[in-house]
């Protein structure tokens, strides 16, 4: 329980991260979102077996934290908690695909455990990718660029309006399992019937809660939609760094750099 | 059971985007159709209570395990399938970006998986019949049941089948399919029972809150089936058009099939598909050469690409080391240069 407590915990530190200001910081929401889709997707697009090629793409990612402040050790033991499920699947590679592609030496790799490693370097990429944008944006800011880039507004709304309410719900329902499990002796009533009790009166009460704040807002003049104020300039450099990250992507993309720098040292060497 | 960006390819991720970005325009015209504006609030807080609820568990009998409720499947009974689906939606984009869960990539399959799933075809075809107009407490329980099962083992299927026709993961798909449909079927149940409990208890104290969510969407105004055309659609179009960009093994799901069953007539209608799809992406891919091997190379199942010798792994290895080293070190200047400005 201490351990999703603070998983909950993290999720406000996010937006403590974000609410820095550093050059990063104060790009335009739409700027970083396009930015790191544009990234996921290239180190998508590679091959299973590539390794070599993802090496450079690890730039963006450490640009980042280091230009906007980002404390890399908190963000290693977020990846690792998720790491199981491409783990799991991934591991299974060296099993099924044991042909030998690479040599080094006297050692010869399968193409299954190469293919494994693409798997976990890409997960790192990916997952980190998308963690960095809201440790850099922030969610509501998220919400807003999606929200300016055609997103049905209901949906926004709705992404916002849970955010907010997240940390409070969240904090009751651990007061009641804590509640249950401070009354509970040799682990009578942890069952389904008091847990039936305890997430149906929680439903009821956010069933509540949701009309006493749909009765506020229409007192305060809601109509099912809601104007965001704070503006948002996608300013010339923004456009940069969208299109100098794109071009950067793209090129990592057609050459493999690390392979050419190799060849190109060994060649000098020999 | 989320899917995660490391395995998917950009078509099939793309395909997914299309399909779950196209059911939330879709259901957001309809939600907002209903009027009924108290709706949008309560969405966003259900969305609220569905991780709030996650954090109460119940032992299971006879095991040294606990379960909780599943997202979709209550969302569904509380608010009807398209509300429920947009709330669905909304809790993973959180926990895409927040918990790391997936990824933005995998984040259209991860939607269509624990969203679509649930919300119309498990409700509509399963628990609305069930539960009827006037539901009793035992067809509630028990269309909540099935209905929770059957939706997670679709999703499990369709995380199997994203999986395997990505072609990342070496997984075969019998293996993946017998590693996946008996957990599942297994948490399922658990679920099942978990949101039953929970929709029985509301049906005791607060019997009309269902009663509302079920006349608010008459079953027979459910195109499901425009839906499905639209996928289909949606996946034919993919396979024209995307799969040479897609991944090595365009043709995973069939190799892999033949891998697992060793039999050829399984993967044999298949190819005559594939020659035809080889053809129409010849027509239409705008680098038909760029990394695409040949279909007889595909045909004898060699795997012979890359072909690496030794000369150039070692360079790659030398090169990936140096420029490993250029890459930190660039981080470790712009750090440097923060701190002292």
């Amino acid at each position: 329980m201490a351990k999703i407590e603070s998983a909950f915990f993290d999720i406000g530190y996010m937006d403590t991260l974000a609410a820095q200001d550093t050059f990063i910081h104060r790009l335009d929401p739409r700027a970083k979102l396009v930015t790191t889709l544009v990234f996921v997707v290239t180190v998508v697009s590679f091959d299973r077996y590539a390794i070599s090629a993802f090496i450079p793409f690890f730039i963006y990612p450490i640009v980042l934290i280091a230009g906007s402040n980002l404390p890399l050790p908190f963000l290693l033991k977020k990846l690792l908690l998720v790491a199981p499920f491409a783990l799991l699947v991934g591991i299974f590679n060296p099993f099924f695909d044991r042909e030998i592609i690479l040599k080094l030496g006297a050692l010869g790799i399968s193409g299954g455990w190469v293919s494994f490693f693409s798997i976990m370097i890409r997960f790192v990429l990916s997952v980190g990718a998308a963690l960095i944008l809201i440790a850099t944006t922030g969610f509501n800011a998220v919400c807003l660029a999606l929200d300016r880039m055609g997103t049905p507004r209901v949906f926004t709304i709705q992404l916002l309006f849970m955010y907010r309410y997240l940390y409070v719900l969240v904090e009751e329902a651990l007061r009641m399992a804590r509640a249950r499990a401070l009354r509970s002796l040799n682990g009578e009533g942890m069952g389904l019937k008091v847990f039936s009790f305890l997430v149906g009166n929680l439903l009821l009460r956010t069933l509540d809660r949701a009309q006493r704040i749909h009765l506020a807002m229409f007192c305060r003049g809601f109509d099912g939609e809601i104007r965001l104020v704070r503006p948002i300039r996608f300013s010339v450099l923004d456009f940069a760094y969208v299109a100098g990250w794109t071009v950067f992507f793209i090129l990592l993309r057609l050459i493999n750099f690390p392979q050419f720098l190799g060849k190109w040292i060994t060649g000098l060497i020999s | 059971m989320h899917m995660a960006d490391a395995l998917v390819s950009p078509a099939v991720s793309g395909t997914m985007w299309a399909a779950s970005a196209g059911l939330i325009g879709y259901c957001s015209k309809k939600v907002k159709k209903e009027i009924d504006d108290r709706k949008i609030p309560l969405m966003g807080v259900l969305g609220a209570f569905i991780f709030a609820a996650q954090m109460i568990n119940f032992t299971i009998p006879g095991t040294a395990s606990s379960g909780h409720i599943g997202g979709g499947m209550i969302l569904a009974i509380i608010l009807g399938p398209y509300a429920g689906f947009l709330t669905m939606a909304s809790i993973l984009v959180v926990q895409a970006l927040f918990f790391a869960d997936g990824g933005l990539l995998a984040l259209g399959c991860n939607i269509f998986n624990l969203g679509f799933f649930p919300c119309f075809i498990a409700y509509p075809l399963i628990y609305k019949p069930i539960a009827g107009k006037t539901p009793g407490r035992a067809r509630v329980l028990g269309g909540a049941i099935l209905a929770s099962i059957i939706g997670l083992q679709l999703g499990a299927l369709a995380v199997v089948l994203q999986t395997v026709m990505s072609g990342i993961a070496e997984i075969s798909f019998t293996s993946f399919l017998i590693l996946m449909q008996p957990i599942h079927l297994l948490i399922g149940i658990v679920e099942g029972f978990a949101t039953a409990a929970v929709v029985a208890f509301i049906w005791r104290s607060r019997p009309e809150v269902l009663e509302r969510a079920a006349a608010g969407t008459p079953i027979g105004a459910l195109p499901v089936k425009n839906i499905l055309i639209g996928l289909l659609i949606a996946a034919v179009l993919t396979g024209g058009a995307f799969s040479w960009f897609a991944s090595t093994h365009p043709d995973g799901l069939e190799w892999s099939l033949f891998k697992a069953t060793g039999e050829e007539e399984l993967a044999a209608p298949e190819k005559g598909v594939h020659t035809s799809m080889a053809e129409i992406q010849s027509k239409t891919a705008v680098l038909p050469d760029y990394g695409f091997k040949t279909p007889e190379a595909e045909a004898s199942g060699e795997e012979k690409w890359p072909a690496m010798d030794a000369g150039t792994s070692v360079s790659g290895l030398i090169g990936g080391t140096i420029t490993l080293l250029l890459v930190v070190m660039i981080g470790y200047l712009i750090k440097k240069r923060q701190k002292a400005v």
